[in-house]
């Protein structure tokens, strides 16, 4: 085959700042002494709790059921009593209902006994509802439930499970280990999504600036499936998933489609060990690897961290803030969300926490636009960012939608590059807010 | 609950290196060693030329535009592109009038940076050349040294020089012009040639160019395009009727090096898609050839590029990108 370039078009390439952690090993924390769990931590239905102030819990107990097949459920991620259930702060910025979890210190954590089924012996249905009943979410950030990945529709004709080892945001380093130290859970996990799907052809996508994470999946590579190791280009969002499916396959998602519609199903690595965890241990989604990093920490470092851990205990655990820590984002520098307090808890789909330094945060001075084109070259999807950026500004929200505002992913590539330093990503971000509320309120009113 | 320590900024977090003054001190920066031959070339009179023009339009930034615009170094940009299209030995009142209108009615008047739809730098030239019609075609023969400065330089506002002892020359695109004489290839690359104070030395800003490209701060296609246009052209026109100049005359003479380098790939006045500059660098290089060939003047760049401005907002509707997802469906392999 010809050696065609295994990237995508445009795109931009932020200094990669991954060194503070590439080398630190997956350790893992004590317990904290408190645990929430906020009922909402996927896309979808929040789950509806189980339990009631008061109620002891036992680690791996399922304390609130999905509420419907969009939904996930929760778990406790450590042994302890049910404090309250109640409104708390939540990463996306509101507050949320959560449960509480006081952490009993002398409980030796062990899970209740359970039968572990053995996943050849299931039907696609069963492995379906086996990993919904595990509350596995994409772990990539979107944390989307993987169940419904998993049953696509009878019409979707899948043939390729793509997993998504880029990594593409600068900081983390969360998949890079999983795949260095996991690298057999991660084929296991694909082999039960391939049985599943009963797909026979697999990809695994990885930035080529992960040499020992590619080196440890060729390794481990089953010889009895077909599955690639593909080595990416690095080039940010290498990582999303219309961008990595273009890469790997040439094949381009429509527009406002799924995956499922070019016949790809796109599965994170970190989802992927999830669910052969599941087979494995029986355990559910209780714990997920968190790169803990940035200038704004004393000892950056990845960790395997109890879902509902409070961020500060966490940073706490790494050494504490430095002097000039001053902003905290959980994910990635690009796509990341920042946080207001320390109380807010590590969710399923946080993939990384990086606590910005006073440096990085200074704000830079902006100027007009002087049309140079630097943003339309840096967009994957190929918007006009220059364009929507104007419109947003003159609050011509309606008229963004004809020019694609809903395409936009958000990625800020744009952002980035822009010389007059136009916060052009954060406009759309307002837009979108601004064109929900609108329709709310047209459907409130028809 | 909301922590005071710690600042909540919508993503990205992070910012890359290219800021809009960092691009417009490059560009100052490469305009350099362009001014240092205009006075290699011409003397201490061109240079006195890009300075005042240089004033004219930097005070004016100073006086009507917003407060602190100057940091930008675009009216910077604009005062010295302009004096370096001027002639050695045009009037420095002159200079300062062209500088200051390319800015007020070039500039303020639309709004300030990105806002212009016309080249600042050119629409004070356009002003000058339909104000000052002699002056601006009045070419000195290189004479006298370096500290020569001749007598209509130093002119005073609306008063005739008198009878002066300057020699004029003609450029090679007047000989070639009104005469049907051609110029040897070596002197319009060097620039050992009379005309505008920057214009002369193709080679010096072909490389000053190219270092911009390189460093992503001018959209190479603009260039490349209008030098492909004018070469296609010229080179068909030749073939058919050889008493046509060459293409590589066409090139190397005149304006056309500092207007598709540094005029037409001003980022406010050119396209913001890259199809658009394809298209842009098509159209100046068709218009400079017509205007060359068969119009009333010898030089078109300038009403070329000035011309091709005016179309850009539909050059950028035109060539909107095709939103991944939207085109033609690809190969499912």
């Amino acid at each position: 085959m010809a050696a065609r370039r295994r990237t995508f078009r445009h795109g931009v390439h932020p200094p990669e700042l991954k060194e503070l952690t590439e080398a630190e090993k997956i350790r893992r924390l004590p317990f904290p002494d408190e645990i929430v769990l906020p009922l909402s931590q996927h896309t979808g239905k929040p789950a509806i709790p189980l339990v009631a102030a008061g109620d002891k819990v036992q680690r791996g107990d399922k304390i609130a059921e999905a509420d419907g097949f969009i939904s996930s459920p929760v778990h406790a991620s450590a042994s302890g009593t049910v404090k309250a259930i109640e409104l708390w702060p939540h990463p996306d910025g509101t507050y949320k209902r959560a449960i509480r979890i006081a952490v009993d210190r002398y409980s030796a954590q062990a899970p209740r006994p359970r039968i572990v089924p053995h996943w050849e012996g299931l039907s696609p249905k069963e492995i379906v509802k086996a990993v919904q009943d595990g509350g596995v979410v994409g772990l990539g950030g979107a944390a989307f439930p993987t169940h419904v990945k998993l049953s696509p529709p009878d019409d979707a004709k899948i043939d390729t499970i793509i997993i998504n080892g880029c990594e593409c945001e600068p900081y983390l380093t969360t998949d890079h280990h999983i795949m260095s130290e996991y690298p057999e859970r991660v084929h296991l996990g694909l082999r039960i999504m391939m049985h599943t799907l009963g797909v026979d052809r697999a990809m695994i996508g990885i930035e080529k600036n992960k040499p020992d994470a590619i080196e440890a999946i060729r390794a481990t590579l089953p010889s009895d499936l077909d599955v690639t190791v593909h080595p990416l280009t690095v080039k940010y969002p290498q990582g999303a998933e219309k961008m990595l499916i273009r890469a790997l396959l040439h094949r381009e998602v429509p527009s406002g489609k799924l995956p499922m519609n070019v016949g790809v199903v796109v599965q994170n690595v970190g989802s992927c060990a999830a669910i052969a965890e599941i087979f494995e241990t029986g355990l559910p989604l209780i714990e997920r690897i968190v790169t803990v990093t940035g200038l704004g920490v004393e000892r950056p470092g990845n960790f395997i961290v109890p879902v509902g851990t409070k961020v500060g205990e966490l940073i706490e655990a790494c050494g504490g803030l430095t002097e000039d820590a001053h902003e905290i984002v959980f994910g990635g520098p690009m796509m990341g969300a920042p946080q207001a307090s320390l109380d807010v808890p590590i969710l399923k789909g946080v993939t990384g926490v990086v606590v910005l330094s006073k440096d990085e945060t200074k704000p830079k001075e902006s100027y007009p636009c002087i049309r140079c084109g630097h943003c339309l070259d840096a967009c994957p999807v190929f918007l006009n960012p220059q364009l929507l950026g104007q419109m947003a500004l003159a609050g011509l929200y309606e008229e963004t939608v004809d020019a694609h505002i809903w395409d936009c992913m958000l990625c800020g590539c744009c952002s980035y590059v822009c010389p007059s330093n136009i916060p052009l990503s954060q406009l759309f971000q307002v837009t979108r807010t601004q064109l929900r509320r609108l329709q709310a309120k047209e459907s409130a009113a028809a | 609950m909301s922590d005071p320590r710690f600042l909540v900024t919508a993503s990205p977090h992070l910012k890359g290196p290219a800021t809009t003054p960092v691009i417009m001190w490059n560009v100052v920066g490469s305009l350099v060693p362009i001014i240092a031959a205009a006075g290699f070339f011409f003397g201490v009179g061109a240079l006195l030329v890009v300075a005042s023009a240089t004033a004219g339009a930097v005070i004016t930034e100073r006086v009507l535009g917003k407060k602190g615009s100057l940091l930008d170094g675009s009216a910077l940009i604009t005062g010295l592109l302009l004096g370096l299209t001027l002639p050695p030995g045009f009037p420095l009142w002159m200079a300062f009038l062209g500088g200051f209108f390319g800015i007020a009615f070039g500039k303020i008047l639309f709004g300030g940076l990105g806002q212009n739809m016309f080249n600042p730098a050119l629409l004070g030239r356009a002003f000058l050349q339909a104000a000052f019609p002699v002056a601006i075609t009045t070419w000195p023969e290189r004479a006298g040294g370096f500290w020569h400065i001749n007598a209509e330089n130093l002119s005073l506002p609306f008063m005739s020089a008198g009878e002066t002892d300057t020699v004029t020359g003609a450029t090679p695109l007047g000989q070639m012009k009104f005469e049907g004489l051609g110029t040897d290839t070596m002197d319009l690359l060097l620039g050992s040639i009379s005309g505008s104070a920057g214009e002369t030395s193709a080679l010096l800003i072909t490389l000053c160019g190219v270092y911009l490209a390189a460093r992503n701060f001018l959209n190479w296609r603009i260039p490349v395009s209008i030098f492909i246009s004018v070469a296609v052209l010229t080179a068909l026109v030749h073939f058919l009727d050889s008493s046509y100049p060459t293409p590589t005359f066409m090139l190397f003479s005149g304006g056309l090096m500092l207007g598709a380098w540094y005029m037409a790939t001003d980022m406010v006045t050119s396209p913001v898609t890259n199809k658009g500059c394809w298209l842009f660098g098509a159209g100046v290089g068709a218009l400079v050839v017509i205007i060359r060939l068969w119009g009333g003047l010898p030089e078109g760049v300038m009403y070329a590029i000035l011309f091709m401005n005016a179309l850009v907002p539909y050059l950028n509707r035109w060539t909107q990108p095709k939103v991944f997802g939207t085109r033609t469906r690809e190969a499912t392999s």
